[in-house]
């Protein structure tokens, strides 16, 4: 026979956690599963002049970027299903990548150096990805000849797929591929942040 | 690996949601530094196994199973390891005979409040001190508390009243030291 659960407040003491010890135990986890090599998706975020980016990184190098418009957890989602569920908020590996885009970002940089995982991407978006690391910085290309240069020239609509999704916006410079006709055409961070980022380049 | 399959909840979700709640279960068995490495040992063992863990699983359930073996491996080397002669702090962390922990009050020591009771905690025989925090810090059913334990659903609900009796006995939160 059951009876009702007794008075436990006095418990109460217990049930609270201490948040400075609590995020210090999160930030020792995150450590110890990259020094065991089981940190398989590294994130965190970054503050940009075109929002909060994303940063996540496996053990090869930067996996993704992401703006808040393709929602960051639905991202995370995605990251546990296609590379790896052992997912962590882990700054430390994302480090360098950090850094060089706040370079960017304040125009202190105009290539990155970071070790990028293409795995994301595959067949004919991956060789797109490819030639646009080739666009310089501050100048553009169409989507014809961008299709032209990675040896489909007809396939201008898969460049535009390709642009819209790729995994590492901002460090592989989709945002470079603009409209035959010259208009700036669209972008997975939005119109908005496209211009301003070839603004940033221009200036 | 798992293509295309979003089904899977980033571990980082999982740390958000259960953290916190093995983290007390850990506090209330456990020395504070016990404690925190037991969670951090249960949680890096869990991340380990993570990609195998069958979907549709008591998460909950599964973590703090995990934390209650590291916390009996803790009790155990805590049994095993020699006492420095004439070094106090070794001498508080000595268990007793059942894989309890002698309360520092039991030295003389004045402790706070809480510390008493995580004390009261720690004294209680080691079911009705596991059915209390993983019912009522871990927040856990009687019924996954009991296939824990080794035992009925029944026993564990018994166990854990017996153990809040047993604290109500042995803690007054209103006596202050």
């Amino acid at each position: 026979m059951m009876t009702t659960d007794p008075d436990t407040s006095f418990l109460s003491p217990l049930a609270a956690v201490d948040a400075s010890a609590y995020r210090g135990l999160r930030a020792r986890l995150a450590e110890e599963a990259a020094r065991d090599g089981i940190l398989d998706v590294a994130y965190r975020t970054i503050d940009t002049p075109v929002g909060e980016l994303l940063l996540a990184a496996t053990e090869r190098g930067l996996v993704r970027v992401a703006y808040p418009a393709e929602g960051h957890d639905a991202v995370l989602s995605v990251l546990a299903g296609q590379v790896s569920p052992r997912v962590l908020h882990a700054p430390a590996r994302l480090d360098a990548a950090a850094r060089e885009l706040d370079e960017y970002f304040t125009r202190a940089r105009e290539a990155f150096g970071l070790g990028l995982d293409l795995r994301l991407a595959h067949g004919f978006r991956r060789t797109v990805l490819e030639h646009l690391t080739q666009i310089g910085y501050g100048t553009t290309a169409s989507y014809g000849a961008v299709a032209a240069a990675a040896g489909s020239p007809a396939a201008v609509r898969a460049v535009g797929t390709a642009c819209a999704r790729n995994p590492l916006p901002v460090v592989i410079p989709c945002h470079r591929v603009v409209r035959g006709d010259g208009s700036i055409g669209q972008y997975v961070g939005g119109a908005e942040a496209k211009r301003a980022l070839l603004d940033l380049e221009a200036a | 690996m798992r293509l295309h399959d979003v089904s899977v909840k980033p571990f980082e979700q999982v740390v958000d949601e259960h953290g916190p709640a093995v983290l007390r279960a850990c506090r209330a068995i456990l020395s504070p530094a016990d404690a925190d490495d037991a969670w951090s040992e249960t949680f890096l063992a869990a991340l380990r196994a993570y990609p195998q863990l069958r979907p549709g699983s008591n998460v909950r359930a599964w973590l703090v199973t995990i934390a209650h073996r590291k916390a009996i491996d803790r009790y155990r080397a805590m049994a095993r390891a020699p006492v420095p002669a004439g070094t106090l702090p070794a001498q508080l962390e000595r268990p007793g005979r059942r894989g309890t922990i002698d309360p520092p009050a039991a030295y003389g020591i004045p402790t706070e409040p809480d510390t008493r009771l995580r004390d009261a905690v720690r004294a209680l025989p080691p079911k009705q001190r596991a059915a209390v925090a993983y019912h009522y810090l871990a927040d856990l059913p009687y019924r996954e508390v009991g296939k824990l334990l080794g035992t009925s659903e029944a026993a564990a609900r018994r166990s854990a009243a017996d153990g809040i009796a047993a604290l109500r006995n042995s803690y007054q939160p209103e006596t202050t030291p």
